[in-house]
Parts: C-alpha cells; sequence; structure tokens
C-alpha cells in the first residue's frame, strides 16, 4: 500500500493520516513486504517496444489506466498475478499491465521476451494435474481430490483420496489407476482408468448394528477432460467398483463424477 | 553486434593492407599480387584479438504470487445449537483475474438447544460430539473487482467475490455430505497482504431431532490472507 501511494501521489503530506494508520500501516508493511522484498531485491527488467506500455492501477481489466512508459524506456518486473504483471517505470511509478502488452517488450540483450501461459498444448503435454470431483457412489455422496502424473501424453499415473457420505454409512477410499487417453491433443479427450485401492466404511451413529470395515477394490471406468481456458480442465467420469469383502459375495458400486481441475 | 563487426573489418582492412604494403617492398610483387590477396584473408585473430566478454545474463525471477493463505475468526450459528466463535485457515489459488479455487478448514462448538435449556434434562449430545467441524472446497469468482479509497492519498485494490463448493462436516458423532455458498470482500493492504470478510451458509441433511430435515449453518467471519 505505502508503495503505491508514495508513486501515485508523491507530494502528499503524511500528516493528514491519522497516526495509529501510519503505525499500523508501517507495522503491516515491514512485517509482510520487507522480507519478500529483501530476498528478490534485483527485478527483471525489459524495455519498452511497442510505443507505449499503459499501466492500470490494479491487476483486473477493469481498473483504470492511469500512466503510460514511452518507447524505450525500461521497467522493472515487480510481481505477476494471474496474467498481470506489476511493473516499476524509471520515474518510480508502479502499474499493472497485462501479459499481451508485456510479450511485447524487450529484453535487455534485444530478444524478444515470453511469459509462461498455459494453453492447449499444455492441456496435451503438461506433467501434473490436480483436481476436485464430487458425485454419487452408489447412492451416497462421494467428494474426491486427485493428483496425477502423465508418464506420456497418453498414458498418466493417478492418486486419489474419497470421502464417501452416505445416509447408512460413510466411509473414505484411496486409490491408485493408471488412466489411458487415446486421443490426448482433442479438446475433449476421452480417457479410460482401471485401478485399485481401499474402502473403509463405518455405519452411521444413529445405526445401532454393522461394524468398521476396510475392504480392498478395484475398478474400472471411462470418461472425458474438456479443456476449458488456461490451466482449467472439466472433467466427467463413470467407474465400476468390485468391492472384495470378507463375506461370500463380493459388492458391485457404481460411482459418477464430475468436476473441475488444472494441469501445471 | 555492429561494433564487432566493425572491429573485424578493421582487422581485415589492416591485415590486407599491410600484406599488400609488406609483399610490394620485399618481392617486388606489386600490382599483380595485391588483387588476389583479399581473397586469403588471414587469420584476423593474429593481429588483433577482440576480448570482447560475452555478458552473462542472469535473469531475476519474476515473483508470481498466484496463491493466498490465511486464517479466520468469527460467528457460526448451528441451526437449533446456538451461535459460538468459529475460526479456521483457508488456502486459495488464483487461475485467473476472475476465478479462484479455494480450500477451507473451520472449528466451531454447538451449544445448548432451547430444549435442553428449557426441560433441564440429560443433553442430546456430548462434549465430543458437539464439537463442529467443515473442510470445504470452493470455487470462487471476482465478481465485483474495484478500489476504494481511504482519504485523497490513499487508494487499495478491492474485490467482492462469490463462492460455491462441496464439502464435510463432522457434527454429532458423523461426518455430514455439506453444501456450502457465500460470498465475501476482499480488501488488499498491500499486493501480498489481504482482509476478507465472508458470509457463508453450509447446509446438510441431519436426522438428530426426529425427522430428517435439511439445515442452514450461517457464518460470518474475518480473516487475514498472504499472497505468495
Amino acid at each position: 500500500m505505502s508503495e503505491r501511494n508514495t508513486t501515485i501521489t508523491p507530494s502528499t503530506s503524511r500528516s493528514t493520516k491519522p497516526p495509529w494508520l501510519t503505525v499500523l500501516v508501517l507495522m503491516l508493511s515491514q512485517a509482510f513486504t520487507t522480507g519478500l522484498a529483501e530476498a528478490a531485491e534485483e527485478y527483471r527488467t525489459v524495455s519498452v517496444a511497442d510505443p507505449y506500455l499503459e499501466m492500470r492501477t490494479g491487476p483486473g481489466r477493469g481498473y483504470p489506466k492511469f500512466y503510460v512508459v514511452n518507447r524505450g524506456e525500461t521497467v522493472e518486473i515487480i510481481m505477476r498475478k494471474t496474467d498481470w504483471f506489476k511493473v516499476r517505470a524509471p520515474n518510480g511509478k508502479e502499474g499493472w499491465v497485462d501479459r499481451d502488452q508485456m510479450e511485447l517488450t524487450l529484453q535487455p540483450g534485444g530478444r524478444e521476451i515470453k511469459f509462461a501461459q498455459a494453453d492447449r498444448e499444455d492441456f496435451t503435454d503438461a506433467r501434473w494435474e490436480a483436481g476436485v470431483m464430487a458425485g454419487d457412489f452408489g447412492g451416497a455422496n462421494v467428494i474426491s481430490l486427485y493428483g496425477g502424473y502423465s508418464l506420456n501424453p497418453n498414458v498418466s499415473i493417478e492418486v486419489w483420496g474419497s470421502q464417501i457420505l452416505g445416509n447408512f454409512s460413510n466411509g473414505w477410499m484411496g486409490s491408485v489407476n493408471l488412466t489411458h487417453e487415446t486421443w490426448p491433443d482433442w479438446r475433449i479427450s476421452p480417457f479410460f482408468t482401471m485401478g485399485t485401492g481401499l474402502i473403509h466404511t463405518e455405519p452411521k451413529s444413529t445405526i445401532i448394528q454393522g461394524e468398521d470395515r476396510t475392504d480392498q477394490i478395484a475398478h474400472v471406468g471411462v470418461g472425458f477432460r474438456f479443456y476449458a481456458s488456461r490451466r482449467f480442465i472439466l472433467r466427467a467420469e463413470y467407474k465400476s467398483y468390485v468391492v472384495f469383502t470378507s463375506r461370500d459375495e463380493n459388492e458391485e458400486v457404481e460411482e459418477w463424477k464430475a468436476g473441475f481441475a488444472f494441469f501445471f | 553486434m555492429e561494433s564487432r563487426f566493425r572491429i573485424l573489418f578493421l582487422a581485415l582492412a589492416m591485415i590486407v593492407l599491410s600484406g599488400c604494403a609488406a609483399t610490394k617492398g620485399l618481392f617486388g610483387l606489386g600490382a599483380k599480387e595485391s588483387a588476389s590477396l583479399p581473397a586469403e584473408a588471414p587469420e584476423p585473430e593474429q593481429i588483433i584479438d577482440p576480448q570482447v566478454e560475452r555478458r552473462e545474463i542472469k535473469e531475476p525471477a519474476i515473483d508470481a504470487e498466484d496463491f493466498e493463505v490465511g486464517a479466520f475468526v468469527g460467528i457460526m450459528s448451528i441451526e437449533d445449537f446456538g451461535s459460538d466463535v468459529v475460526y479456521g485457515a483457508r488456502i486459495a489459488y488464483h487461475i485467473t483475474e476472475g476465478f479462484f479455487v479455494e480450500g477451507s478448514v473451520g472449528q466451531t462448538e454447538a451449544g445448548l438447544t432451547s430444549f435442553e435449556v428449557l426441560s433441564g434434562g440429560a443433553p442430546l449430545l456430548s462434549d465430543s460430539d458437539r464439537e463442529f467441524t467443515y473442510y470445504n472446497l470452493n470455487l470462487g469468482y471476482n465478481i465485483l473487482p474495484g478500489e476504494v479509497f481511504i482519504g485523497e492519498s490513499r487508494a487499495y485494490n478491492t474485490s467482492l467475490y462469490v463462492i460455491a463448493g462441496l464439502g464435510s462436516t463432522r457434527f454429532a458423532g458423523d461426518d455430514r455430505f455439506t453444501v456450502n455458498f457465500g460470498a465475501g470482500y476482499r480488501f488488499l493492504l498491500t499486493d501480498s497482504v489481504a482482509l476478507h470478510i465472508d458470509f457463508r451458509d453450509h447446509l446438510f441433511d441431519i436426522d438428530l431431532l426426529g425427522e430428517e430435515k435439511t439445515v442452514h449453518n450461517l457464518e460470518g467471519h474475518l480473516g487475514v490472507t498472504v499472497f505468495f
């Protein structure tokens, strides 16, 4: 806060503010920003190659433009928030510039600059993926978190953790999957999956009979991943589980889930 | 680049000229030789070795601050069980300037129902069952980003956001599938520190008091988060 205000209105006297506010501001800015600023005192510098670079007061398309850096001048990149960069002009003015404009600047050697942005290619090639899904597990609600690692564009390994919340019993489930995408470059990319894991169920406290159980499970499933935008994926899937119970016959459970994920 | 070429050409010119002079003086071959000499172009390094040091540019990394982590404290009302202090923690990842995903955990304690107070009889729940803990995973959207001004010289970035998500609540001895939604206001003290005011409704089904019903548990809290 202090940074920005001194840059926008450097001449304003500090005496107009109540003293406690100044103290609070100083304490907060010292506590939180100096440590970070000291660690990264040296900022990356780029020079403006387009006729001008527009600075906004905040990291968003609606914030007003308040300053323009001219061609040939250099700016320091202080931080990045999503696709917005906070830059400092030679005269100390600080503002936010979007990625599209930043890509028109030049590095010190005169080379062009690229800032990482996720796109369709990353959707196919990205190594890591994590997501949240929810749905129906044999009549009960299920909430799942998963993380995946791609061995190649087609095959990935996933680790899942789920909480199952039913009318009669609750439980959790952990599993390891192997997923195969036949057409990983399609925007809607179908996949097949199979895996194994453990399921733990405990009857609800309002139900007297029944005891806790932990059983092994195996499953096969199909689903699709849909590239929404940037790092975002929408995902839906169906899995058919076999629970290897200690009783005479095994249980079969169907699961439907949908959710979102992002890759990195 | 330009200066390097200049050095190269100067060196070349010097060699050619000195070569011409030398051959002309020594062997008297003069005009004939000088025509073919430029093609030979002896190595220029022998005479001038331009010690151009390549600048090792180690570019400082750009500090990306898309994660937000913090704690909150507030009041939560548990339907039928009164209100108490709630506290918890949250982590968020900002995917775009609009969307973010958020996970939060919180804890509060259920009080006595009106019936328990009036009848003075045995409590409905044990003390451990009165603990109310929840977690949820939400998707949020910054619906009204903006700026606020305090006095003449200070401007702060803010955002009104809405969130909705799913989670689980442990209360009265069971885990309960919980839907929650709400709205919040983020006030950025600096680019890295934010204050939050949040209001949320946690809904789940419970059959503790006879028939099963959906309960609304309203929560309001104040929080501080740090971006990293």
